[in-house]
């Protein structure tokens, strides 16, 4: 019946095929979401206390350089004007120069969001295969010593400062085992040999079938991407594990082991087919967390990431490279809900 | 009669912290290729008798039975393994609710396929063909598109027409149906009523039907046991119980109104604590 009215919806609306009208919807909110994010920035570099014309010619700049620099940077025009200019520079990936190294932005910002990517990738990475066994385990083994083992786990990962685990890794595995590489994203004598396709280092010496950057590199990233991990490994584990739970005293579980299922298949494809879901949204989130860029992490590796790009920035008062940096995460923000939401129709069927 | 299932002295234990709670207080009975009725009210223990039965109580919920007998083997001597080879395949449950019941994220194809299958070598195709035939015996027209589609798309009848269909496909030779139509429109119980007792009748199966609602169980039942605080109380054919004895039985048949003989006044039940005393009547013929 349901099946029916919703033939009937679509054909009524219009007689593009369902996936084009879809699609154009998608798209037409990544932009107005868009629109309103560049809107908010915008405001931010306005109602910020401080004079982006001075801010480039200095104090000891005469007036007649003053009013040049603010003409050209278009201050005497409407607000609404300066807004439209500012959308039309963001839609050309234009932001602006950097006040630091007076570079364009956007070269700064594909120099340092790949570093990010490649780090909360591998991070959330090991965050999910860790962590969603934990979590269904001690789901599944409820009370027993396992679930108070990832209970303590996660207990410590919630609660331990980053920058002090970040020490003690680098200052164990690093300083006295030799495990792993220290800070840095390769060793110095390993940098600009593979060329830079992506930006992430172990993509492009894989692509470069450069064994020797790719196992150097894989040695700089393990301790910091296992260390991010371990963070969203707790977060992970405990949304799985309580997420297992509701589904687990649900009646169709007791179909299953009616129907004489093994205890393996109940939870894996009854109970865990449940949580898809839910798993994506919290796995979305804490991949997005981790995409902003995790500050303390990348100074204490001293990786050069998009967190310690803006927080440099913020800290000099770079407006436009803390604006660049804003729109970008919130740019990846987006996309991931949008993929979640794509996620969703896939695996539950009530969404469509 | 031969006996399909004989059960003796079945105790279900809930250990907590103000001591062990019985939920099933020494139940004994048999069942035939019949129609067993259990009534009772909420928490008399009757849903956990079924369950029990299937050694479906989950921890720390405890089963001790002196023993379940099933064609002659005792099922409490059986490893989990060896339960899962007589859960589905020797003995199934249809319950209350089919919109909880079924998994909302498969399909009600693979539902059924997965049920034929644990217990069937067959190809998918074989099993495909299979609960087509299994659906189209429950009345389901258009089994095709059912097949296909998933739980939320089906109305409440349909889902536990889906579920018997779906339990009885592995042919068991006893069907537990707890409370089967309580969570159904008076309108479509009857029919889905219908359909189990001639599924149940020409495989020779034996059924234990549970429900609350006593009109229903002298209607539709052989035999019916009226269970009180986790006991049963008494014992009594289908037909006669409107000449039960024990004054629960009959305080529960006054309280109910009747269509052809109205009254201006039902009686309120009133318990004897004596009742939750008493032994266990046995129910085994």
């Amino acid at each position: 019946m349901a099946l029916a009215e919703n033939e009937g919806g679509a054909r009524n609306r219009a007689s593009l095929p369902r996936w084009v009208t879809a699609t154009l919807k998608t798209i037409g909110s990544i932009a107005v979401t868009m629109l309103g994010l560049v809107f908010i920035t915008f405001i931010i570099g306005r109602v910020m206390p401080i004079d982006p014309v001075l801010a480039i010619v200095g104090e000891r700049a005469s007036q007649s350089t003053y009013d040049a620099v603010f003409l050209q940077l278009g201050l005497d025009k409407p607000v609404i004007v300066q807004f439209a200019y500012y959308v039309w520079d963001v839609l050309h990936g234009d932001f602006g120069m950097s006040l630091l190294n007076a570079r364009p932005v956007s070269e700064d910002i594909a120099r340092v969001f790949p570093a990010t990517l490649e780090l909360a990738t591998l991070g959330v990475f090991f965050g999910i295969v860790l962590g969603v066994p934990l979590g269904v385990v001690a789901a599944v083994r409820k009370g027993s010593w396992i679930d108070q083992v990832a209970r303590v786990v996660a207990l410590v990962g919630y609660s331990m400062p980053i920058f002090w685990l970040g020490l003690m890794g680098l200052l164990i595995f690093y300083g006295m085992l030799g495990w792993v590489g220290g800070p840095g994203r390769v060793s110095i004598f390993y940098e600009d040999i593979v060329p830079s396709v992506t930006g992430m280092i172990l993509v492009d010496s894989l692509l470069d079938r450069n064994w020797t950057v790719l196992k150097d590199a894989f040695s700089h990233i393990v301790l910091p991407a296992s260390l991010l991990g371990y963070y969203s490994l707790a977060y992970i584990s405990r949304m799985t594990r309580s997420f297992m739970l509701e589904q687990l005293s649900a009646e169709y579980i007791t179909t299953a082991r009616v129907k004489g299922m093994s205890e393996w298949d109940v939870v894996w494809k009854h109970a865990f087919r449940n949580i898809r879901v839910q798993l994506i949204t919290v796995i979305a989130l804490s991949y997005a967390g981790l995409l902003e860029g995790s500050v303390l992490t990348e100074i204490i590796f001293s990786w050069p990431g998009i967190g310690s790009y803006i927080t440099t920035a913020l800290l000099s008062a770079d407006m436009n490279a803390v604006l660049g940096g804003t729109v970008v995460v919130g740019l990846v923000f987006i996309l991931l809900n949008i993929l979640s939401d794509l996620l969703y129709k896939v695996f539950d069927p009530r969404a469509k | 009669m031969d006996t399909l299932l004989d059960v003796q002295d079945l105790w279900v234990k809930f250990p907590s912290r103000q001591g062990v709670f019985d939920a099933v207080r020494g139940v004994s009975f048999t069942l035939g290729r019949e129609r067993l009725g259990i009534v009772g009210e909420s928490g008399s223990g009757k849903s956990m008798t079924g369950r029990a039965i299937l050694r479906l109580i989950r921890p720390p919920g405890i089963v001790e039975a002196k023993q379940i007998s099933l064609g002659g083997v005792d099922l409490m001597g059986k490893s989990e393994k060896e339960m899962r080879a007589v859960r589905g395949q020797r003995i199934s449950m249809v319950m209350q609710d089919p919109k909880f019941s079924l998994n909302p994220v498969m399909t009600i194809g693979d539902q059924i396929i997965e049920a034929y299958r644990q217990h069937n070598r067959a190809s998918k195709t074989q099993a495909y063909a299979k609960a087509v035939e299994m659906l189209e015996a429950v009345s389901i027209r258009d089994a095709d598109r059912v097949m296909r589609a998933y739980p939320h798309e089906m109305s409440g009848g349909m889902g536990q027409r889906i579920m018997i269909a779906m339990m009885l496909i592995p042919n068991p030779e006893i069907l537990i149906a707890d409370e089967p139509t309580s969570a159904l429109d008076v309108s479509v119980q009857r029919q889905v009523l219908d359909i189990m007792d001639k599924l149940v009748k020409d495989r020779g199966m034996g059924l234990i039907f549970i429900s609350h609602d006593l009109n229903l169980v002298a209607d539709f039942c052989d035999r019916v046991l009226i269970m009180y605080a986790g006991r049963i109380v008494e014992i009594c054919q289908a037909d006669k119980l409107s000449e039960a004895k024990h004054p629960y039985t009959r305080g529960l048949l006054n309280s109910l109104p009747r269509l052809d003989a109205p009254r201006d006044h039902l009686e309120v039940l009133k318990r004897d604590p004596a009742w939750a005393q008493a032994p266990s009547v046995s129910g085994r013929v």
